[in-house]
């Protein structure tokens, strides 16, 4: 095998408190506790190692990253560290003051979850009352301070017809960009697919508002799009490429090669309490296990797109096709392909489903499906 | 891009010196592009004061080339990276 190459993205998830409790949040089903997690000055050396290492952009997120009273000092060390500081926040929680404290620690970039656009959508999706209003109030204060702003929308069946007022919204609140992402199904979404599942018109027709506005907003706002995954033909360039750009640091300091990895239950996580940052990268065993090509079986390991695509995602493989070393059944090649397009226009036709939100840190989690 | 136009990097977007790499790249949201040497020096001369005719000119006499070559390929790196949204013109 080849050495791997330095990581360019760190995304450190600060905690998985959050006031909201999204049915597709992405935090895995068992949550860190507020006592497991890392300390202040755990994670300012977490940031300045992953700076030695090669990192340039920190993603940083949670659960709800202004959960965590020591933000600022974070922000303040990441940048002392040489790291482009991005905040992923719902908002709850930042207040005018903490947003100019953010500013003066020299945090970089804002991205703000958008989880409808109006209040009984988002409050209802989000699971908190008065958070769409709040959240408004939070993204005025954004513009007011001069933080360059990236809206992050998620979609799916309760939701997509909104994409055109959500395109509106990011080009008033003078946001440069915005995230169009249908619901990846993983965590807690995978219990809510009955729910959340698009349609495949309705992932049609979110592609075709795309291209549009793409055209229409060129230079005024970029656009970049996660279609609906279990209607394409190929499956996603995850992580892009296990263990080849990123990686993720829990609340608790177990490194990740993704937010889900913890979902393959092989697989054996190194933490930043017991070793350096660099060698949980190059030489951990959970970064090692589909890293590259080699690991790959048929139809896979033929493939013209193995390096496009890298087989896909390993944790969607695990839960769809109980193996994580199968081709991801998005993939027209795998053998799972057809029942997954047909289960996924059956999620999509349920009649109606309650949502199911996910639970606090601690708190015993909803039975899996 | 026109001489008289001023490119600025807006807030949120930087160079930066990749230590671990040894190149520099320019920092944006979600983003980290490694800069050839003619994309360093292009960006190093973008202050927010200059016009791009003065820049231009500038890197001409500098690398001793012809300033309409030099607009020729800076405009369309600037081009490129103004759609993005990483580049603001005034």
């Amino acid at each position: 095998m080849t050495k791997a190459r330095p990581p360019i993205a760190m995304l450190a998830e600060l905690t998985h408190r959050c006031p909201l409790s999204c049915p597709y949040c992405s935090n895995p089903i068992e949550m860190a506790r507020q006592d497991a997690e890392l300390s202040t000055e755990e994670w300012k050396s977490v940031f300045a190692q992953a700076a030695d290492l090669g990192v340039l952009q920190l993603h940083l997120s949670g659960g709800e990253p202004a959960t965590r009273r020591d933000l600022e000092d974070l922000v303040q060390a990441a940048r002392e560290a040489g790291l482009y500081t991005n905040l992923i926040t719902s908002g709850i929680g930042l207040t005018e003051r903490r947003l100019k404290a953010l500013d003066a620690a020299g945090l970089d970039h804002v991205q703000l979850s958008l989880q409808g656009t109006t209040p009984e959508m988002a409050d209802e999706i989000g699971g908190y009352k008065g958070g769409f209003k709040r959240k408004m109030q939070v993204a005025e204060w954004i513009a007011e301070i001069g933080f360059p702003l990236t809206l992050n929308a998620v979609l799916h069946r309760r939701n997509l017809h909104q994409l055109p007022r959500a395109l509106e919204m990011a080009v008033e609140m003078g946001a440069r960009r915005i995230e169009v992402a249908t619901v990846q199904f993983h965590g807690w979404a995978l219990k809510n697919r009955d729910a959340l599942m698009p349609t495949r018109e309705q992932a049609a027709e979110a592609t075709r508002i795309v291209q549009e506005a793409r055209l229409r907003l060129k230079g005024t706002l970029v656009i970049d799009y996660v279609p609906a995954d279990y209607h394409s033909d190929y499956p996603k360039r995850c992580m892009g490429g296990w263990g080849s750009t990123g990686l993720n640091v829990a609340p608790d300091g177990q490194v990740l090669p993704c937010h889900a990895a913890q979902t393959i239950p092989h697989l054996r996580f190194d933490n930043v309490r017991e070793r350096p940052l660099s060698e949980i990268w190059y030489d951990g065993a959970a970064f090692n296990a589909y890293r590259g090509t080699d690991w790959m079986p048929e139809p896979c390991s033929s493939c013209e797109r193995k390096t496009v695509d890298f087989g896909g995602c390993r944790c969607q493989a695990m839960a769809l096709a109980g193996d994580p070393a199968a081709t991801d059944p998005v993939c027209i090649k795998s053998p799972h392909h057809v029942d997954l397009q047909a289960r996924a226009d059956a999620h999509a036709a349920a009649e109606y489903a309650a949502l199911i939100y996910r639970s606090a840190p601690g708190k015993a989690p909803e039975p899996a499906e | 891009m026109q001489p008289a136009e001023i490119p600025t990097l807006p807030r949120g977007v930087r160079l930066h010196w990749d230590r671990v790499r040894e190149t520099w790249v320019l920092l944006a949201p979600e983003r980290a592009i490694t800069l050839d040497q003619v994309g360093h020096a292009i960006l190093s001369e973008v202050d927010g004061s200059r016009s791009f005719g003065e820049i231009t000119a500038g890197l001409a006499a500098k690398y001793n080339a012809p300033q309409e070559q030099i607009a020729k390929d800076s405009a369309g790196f600037l081009g490129a990276l103004r759609e993005r949204r990483f580049l603001e013109v005034a």
